[in-house]
């Protein structure tokens, strides 16, 4: 059966309490996901209370405060800062997003941290992503095409093809979408999961691309692809305003559609 | 465990993992017939309901007097064959999201299959009994 609770050892207890500092005005409390591999204990939440006005906007501009300035032990992804690397996206307030474009004022409360649901967890808030890449790697995301391309430039698309695109190349896989379905987390090792196949779906859909049908094959199976119930998590959950659940219809329709 | 080393299950590479045993080249027909039983039980649930709630007092011979009219009787068996496809696909679903092993999971659709086509052997054997 799925596991619908945690083992001894993953239960979530309560950690340390990093306290503003005196005369701090404007504080808002981080109760943050810790967890590291070598102490054999288990996660804790910490919680580090923050003095706004001495603090930049967006939740990831919090953590960076945090780790310069109170805790150096806490890790965590980051790179880009401005929403196009796709590497800090965690689950904060119930929801996964990037935690550089999510302002602070946006959460009431205290503000919650945790990693992507489901995925295991290399430290703190850093999900071990390899079975995902793999999942990438295997709806090989690139153009395949048996014709050579032009030999005096480069393979072209009408403008009505390539509007098709929009909504698919936008996608920076931060994989916030996958780990917030429910049948990605109960068979995430067969089902591919709404960012794969959002990004099978845009090969698919790219009119240069010659290898639809072996795509189209590669994707019919009961787990690969029809573990997607439209639950719509995935759709809500983009920090990109994409929606992958279409993309999966799409593919969908696609299968149905070669059959008769 | 800071004790211990960490037990290796496996040595495989994730893309040899994830590519396990491939696409199993189905599953097609299976989410379609879900989606066509579906829609064709929306008008023939609704006439059946209106037909019952039509008729609260009515005898055995009324009943089956009703059954064994043609049009009712061909709507009936419909609507038995979409609703036990429907309920097995459904079924089966549910049994592939959720239950594992691989065996238990084997037997478990097996088995709500065979209990699905059973029940509509029997509800459309009583229907041709009354009809026929």
């Amino acid at each position: 059966m799925a596991t619908f609770t945690l083992p001894k050892n993953s239960t979530v207890k309560d950690g340390k309490a990093h306290r503003a500092p005196s005369g701090a005005k404007n504080v808002k409390s981080f109760r943050i996901y810790r967890w590291d591999p070598d102490s054999g204990e288990n996660p804790r939440t910490d919680t580090y209370e923050i003095d706004l006005d001495q603090c930049g906007p967006m939740v990831l501009d919090a953590l960076i405060k945090i780790k310069n300035e109170v805790d150096s032990t806490l890790t965590f992804r980051r790179s880009c800062r401005e929403g196009i690397c796709g590497s800090c996206s965690m689950n904060i307030d119930g929801l996964n997003t990037l935690a550089c474009l999510k302002p602070i004022e946006e959460v009431k409360g205290d503000v919650r941290i945790s990693p992507l649901p489901h995925m295991p967890v290399v430290k703190d808030l850093v999900p071990d992503l390899s079975q995902i890449y793999a999942q990438l790697r295997s709806v090989e995301p690139w153009l395949k095409a048996d014709s050579p391309p032009p030999p005096d430039g480069e393979r072209l698309q009408s403008k009505e093809e390539r509007a098709k695109l929009d909504g698919l190349w936008e996608c920076i896989l931060c994989f916030c979408c996958s780990t917030a379905c429910p049948s990605y987390w109960w068979n995430g090792d067969r089902y591919l999961g709404p960012a794969v196949l959002l990004q099978a779906y845009r090969w698919i859909a790219d009119s240069r691309d010659e290898a639809t049908g072996e795509r189209l094959d590669a994707l019919e199976d009961p787990f690969k692809l029809y573990r997607c119930h439209t639950i719509m998590n995935c759709t809500r959950t983009c920090p990109k305003g994409l929606n992958p659940a279409q993309a999966i219809g799409e593919i969908k329709k696609l299968m149905v559609e070669r059959q008769g | 465990m800071a004790d211990t080393a960490p037990t290796l299950r496996t040595l495989r590479s994730p893309l040899g993992r994830v590519r396990g045993l491939g696409a199993a080249r189905g599953g097609t027909h299976h989410w379609w017939m879900q989606r066509v039983t579906s829609i064709a039980l929306l008008p023939l649930t609704l006439w059946l309901v209106f037909s019952l709630a039509g008729m609260p007092d009515s005898t055995w011979q009324e009943a089956t007097s009703w059954i064994g009219r043609p049009f009712n009787a061909v709507l009936l068996l419909a609507f038995l064959a979409a609703a036990f496809h429907h309920t097995a696909a459904g079924l089966q679903v549910v049994i592939e999201d959720y239950l594992r092993p691989e065996l238990a999971r084997m037997g478990a659709i097996l088995a709500v299959k065979g209990a699905c086509a059973l029940l509509w052997l029997a509800a459309t054997l009583a229907v041709l009994r009354i009809a026929v």
